[in-house]
């Protein structure tokens, strides 16, 4: 093994690179999360399920020989079948068109209902952590006794007010949902605000928004996503929850909250039509909430369980 | 051969991680007597407290793995033992403290009942005489009214006095060796005068011996009989105090020395600081961990890993530069010129 | 800890007098009439009745009216099932939902806090990926399909349970279930996860240096910890049973006062919605209240600097 010869005693020159030799591969922080993601078998699934039903619920609906809200006399209550792959419904409406024009629903709001209140988090939890003062006072008071009402009371007046439909529940969900990020914002805005980098930025001379938007969002904003991964299947769930209870949306339109509705009424009769929209709801929450935590994971190797 | 309080022998621990293995310990050896201090000195990251928290068994495994090694504990070897038989150990023969007092301390504990825990568990007493012990601790780490600090909760007290608490604690049950981690690093400088003194006084008090883990030199020359110097989870140089800081044999303790503020010298020189950073452990290089660092490089030194040479008596260093074959080289100023060594066999 | 009471007392205070007055206004701006829909009313009858349930005033009026009521505890009356007030319907409905929700609450929180640790402490092995399965799944099936699933299950194919109603204990073991499951799945994945982070935490290390026995450290160190971050989901707790226990009561036809509500709610009953929605925040607001003291008392960090 002792291969060291008296030439190998020779000084290497003293202007030579010192600087690190980085051996592990540089990969960007996105490419790197990509990565993590691309091998975490569970995300993979659970990402092809949501994509499947979305573009079922986009295509299916049109393609379909039956449309969502045709009732037909003579036809109702059938089981599934070659004829109605999901059977019909009481008023004879294929169940198959009804559950993706439902998905349709159930999925937007989903989105809209994680992403909206997300947004005036950020926006008011971000002011309030950045600017402080009475405006982050008058934003936390109002958080503070917001949080103690119970967020059934919100969302029954806001359906009662509004009307039932989409904008409306998705606005319910807005008002219980905002607190929490804004919270969260303004927590990893002071966090922020006086880190080093930051002040680094501002004796530069940065402005405030550029403060803002260029050093400190970047760095909340990967939790935040993590964030509306969470929130879509909570605001799925709350969707369905207020539809079973009669505040969703209005007939014909339908959701998957509200196929179960109507199917719950005579599922001992025909249990498909509960159990097949329900399995929906419980198999895409499902996916979607793997998926968020892969997405937790991803972005913060840390937490990795 | 006689036996020594503390011997290990050839300590590797790695971790699994999902990039890979990750080399923390690649192989050290060091002893320690009774009644004596070992400073292991180094950058963060060089393994030094995780070769200590291995030899306590503190760290979770996996992700952590004891490789090999040998940990002689008068005569015992503590790697073969287990978890539960390792549990006699804890506390009674080896205590530790921790660097950051604020969160080694349980927040929602009184310290007093934290104290009791352990001397209950060693000593065999009651409560009441567990309180007694641990308040007449408390008052020996000079904290005033130690009746009242029992009943006191961590986050009611100031860094100094939570740092005085752990020692207090770790030195309940008069254990054998009291490993400090970085006991000082949080404090101010004042602060760490005191805590050290108490080390001190406590230490010919009980005849404990001490392994100090600390980047910081200053704290070494106050509290060290015995240094070992780690590089990227090898101790490069180890010796006596005094050999350490007058006669220092590696070039890595040259840039450590160096890069220390030192009031004697000349206030016009520039500090002294190391280029580059330590190699990454995910896949350490195959030569010397230091040669990419090394203003002394040779080609050996990229090809082969040098073997220990030793110097004087108990002056052991890990440079191609001891052997026959390497040139003269001069030494940064101040520091005396290089001795030849005897390659030893490992 | 007297100054942290006061500011608890005085926002739950603040809380539900801001409920009670918007939904108040909300409730009474609404568009259409709450008679409407009973066609066999004349105009004129209709305007007796307005003035009958006192809803034809000036608004300012009718909410001084409401409020002073409310503070000498009236909930007013329902439009719909004549003569009936809130607060008897309250009396007669409120402790069968009260007993469901604290059978389901009581079972829901030791059980998830128990399988939380045991998840935790078996990190990595099959029980700890039966129980995140088991967390996973029961916090995607929404209540309603759960319910309806157990009722299919043993009631009417295994016939072991009772359909519906509520009249013996073995009447209240579906519905509790049901209701515990969900919550009982979230505890067990919070309770892991703050286990798993307490174990990281130095003071576990110290108190594994001191040699204390495994289960000592688990018991002191860890749980104790790991337990005051899950008081204020207690809380939140509350509030999703409740919502739960809305669906639950009406697929088990159990004459809780959830029923009431979503009915008041469906068939326009503002007076009954307006009495049952107050009602329903005072008893959330005051729980949490509780709560907040409790964490207060428990964590000696709050007790201390708050």
């Amino acid at each position: 093994m002792s291969a060291i010869t008296s030439k190998d005693f020779t000084p290497l020159p003293k202007e030579r690179d010192m600087t690190d030799v980085i051996v592990r591969p540089s990969v960007s922080y996105w490419k790197d999360v990509f990565r993590r993601i691309r091998s975490d078998k569970v995300a993979v699934v659970s990402f092809t399920f949501i994509l499947l039903i979305s573009l079922m619920a986009i295509f299916a609906p049109i393609v379909c020989q039956y449309g969502y809200d045709t009732t037909s006399m003579g036809q109702g209550n059938l089981s599934p079948s070659s004829e109605h792959w999901f059977g019909t419904d009481s008023l004879g409406r294929d169940l198959w068109a009804r559950v993706w024009v439902g998905a349709r629903i159930s999925l937007l709001i989903g989105l809209c209902g994680a992403i909206v209140p997300q947004i005036v988090g950020i926006v008011l939890g971000g002011v309030a952590g950045y600017f402080g003062g009475w405006l982050d006072m008058l934003i936390m008071r109002i958080i503070d006794i917001g949080a103690c009402i119970p967020s059934l009371i919100y969302v029954t007046l806001i359906m009662l007010y509004f009307g039932s439909g989409p904008a409306a529940i998705v606005l319910a969900i807005a008002m219980s949902f905002w607190m929490d990020s804004a919270r969260v914002v303004r927590g990893r805005m002071l966090q922020f605000k006086n880190r080093e980098f930051v002040l680094a930025a501002k004796t530069q001379g940065a402005s405030s928004f550029r403060v803002i938007f260029r050093h400190i969002l970047p760095n909340i904003l990967g939790q935040q996503v993590v964030s509306v991964s969470s929130a879509i299947p909570s605001a799925i769930f709350l969707e369905a929850y207020l539809s079973f209870i009669g505040l969703g949306v209005a007939s014909p339109m339908t959701s998957w909250g509200q196929l179960c509705q109507l199917g719950a009424s005579f599922y001992r009769l025909y249990p498909y039509q509960l159990f097949i929209p329900g399995a929906f709801i419980s198999v895409t929450i499902l996916a979607f909430y793997l998926f968020g935590n892969c997405l937790r994971d991803a972005l913060d190797p840390h937490l990795r369980d | 051969m006689k036996e020594h309080l503390l011997d290990v022998r050839d300590l590797r621990v790695s971790f699994d991680t999902y990039a890979g293995e990750v080399q923390a310990v690649r192989g050290i050896s060091f002893h320690l007597d009774l009644g004596e201090t070992l400073a292991i000195v180094g950058e963060s990251g060089c393994g030094k407290s995780v070769s200590m928290q291995t030899m306590m068994r503190l760290l979770p495994m996996p992700p952590a793995r004891l490789k090999s090694g040998e940990i002689l504990f008068e005569g015992k070897d503590l790697a073969l033992l287990t978890d539960k038989e390792m549990e006699d150990y804890r506390g009674k023969e080896f205590a530790m403290i921790f660097q950051d007092s604020m969160t080694s301390l349980n927040p929602t504990m009184r310290v007093g009942n934290q104290m009791c825990e352990g001397i209950m568990r060693h000593q065999k007493v009651s409560k009441e005489e567990a309180k007694k012990i641990a308040i007449d601790m408390l008052a020996q780490v000079g904290i005033p009214n130690p009746e009242a600090a029992f009943r006191h909760y961590p986050h009611t007290m100031s860094g100094g006095q939570r740092q005085r608490v752990m020692i207090a604690m770790a030195l309940s049950c008069n254990p054998k060796i009291l490993i400090a981690d970085e006991p000082t690093t949080a404090l101010d400088v004042t602060m760490q005068a005191q805590i050290l003194d108490i080390m001190n006084k406590l230490k010919k008090t009980y005849d404990t011996a001490i392994i100090l883990i600390t980047h910081d030199l200053g704290v070494v020359a106050q509290m060290a009989d015995r240094i070992a110097v780690m590089y990227a989870g090898e101790i490069m140089e180890a010796g006596s105090a005094r050999e350490i800081f007058y006669q220092p044999s590696h070039p890595y303790t040259w840039g450590l020395l160096g890069a220390m503020p030192n009031m004697i010298q000349d206030v016009k020189s520039e500090l002294y600081t190391i280029p580059g950073t330590p190699p990454d452990l995910y896949a350490p290089p195959v030569g010397c961990p230091f040669a990419a660092r090394c203003e002394y490089a040779m080609e050996a030194c990229l090809k082969e890993e040098p073997p220990k040479f030793v110097t004087d008596g108990g002056h052991v260093s890990r440079c191609w530069l001891h052997d026959e074959r390497a040139p003269e080289v001069t030494p940064p100023a101040g520091i005396p010129a290089l001795k030849k060594g005897v390659k030893v066999d490992e | 800890m007297k100054k942290y009471i006061l500011k608890r007392f005085f926002i739950s205070l603040i809380t539900i007098w801001l409920i009670a007055t918007c939904c108040f206004f909300l409730l009474r701006t609404l568009p259409g009439n709450p008679f409407a829909t009973q066609q066999l009313l004349s105009p004129e009858m209709q305007e007796r009745m307005m003035e009958y349930y006192g809803l034809n005033g000036p608004l300012s009026e009718q909410y001084l009216t409401f409020m002073k009521n409310l503070l000498h505890g009236d909930f007013g009356s329902s439009l719909k099932y004549t003569g009936q007030s809130v607060n008897g319907i309250i009396a007669s409905t409120f402790p069968v939902s009260a007993q469901l929700g604290l059978q389901a609450y009581l079972i829901s929180f030791p059980i998830g806090i128990l399988f939380g640790i045991i998840a935790a402490r078996n990190r990595g092995r099959t029980i700890d990926y039966s129980l995140v399965a088991f967390s996973v799944l029961g916090v995607s099936v929404p209540v309603f399909v759960l319910a309806s699933l157990l009722q299919y299950i043993f009631a009417i194919k295994l016939q072991i349970l009772p359909v519906a109603l509520w009249s013996s204990m073995k009447h209240t073991i579906l519905p509790t279930i049901t209701l515990a499951i969900g919550s009982i799945a979230s505890k067990t994945r919070l309770m892991r996860t703050l286990m798993l982070e307490v174990i990281t935490e130095d003071y576990v290390k110290t108190a594994k240096a001191k040699g204390l026995p495994a289960w000592k450290i688990v018991w002191n160190h860890q749980i104790r910890n790991a337990i005051i971050p899950m008081i204020p989901s207690l809380g939140m707790e509350i509030v999703s049973i409740l919502m739960g226990s809305f669906v639950v009561e009406q697929i088990y036809s159990v004459p809780g006062i959830g029923a009431y509500f979503v009915n008041s709610v469906r068939s326009l009953d503002y007076t009954m919605t307006l009495g049952l929605t107050v009602f329903l925040a005072i008893f959330v607001v005051t729980a949490n209240f509780i709560i907040d003291l409790i964490y207060g008392l428990v964590d000696p960090r709050i007790r201390v600097t708050k």
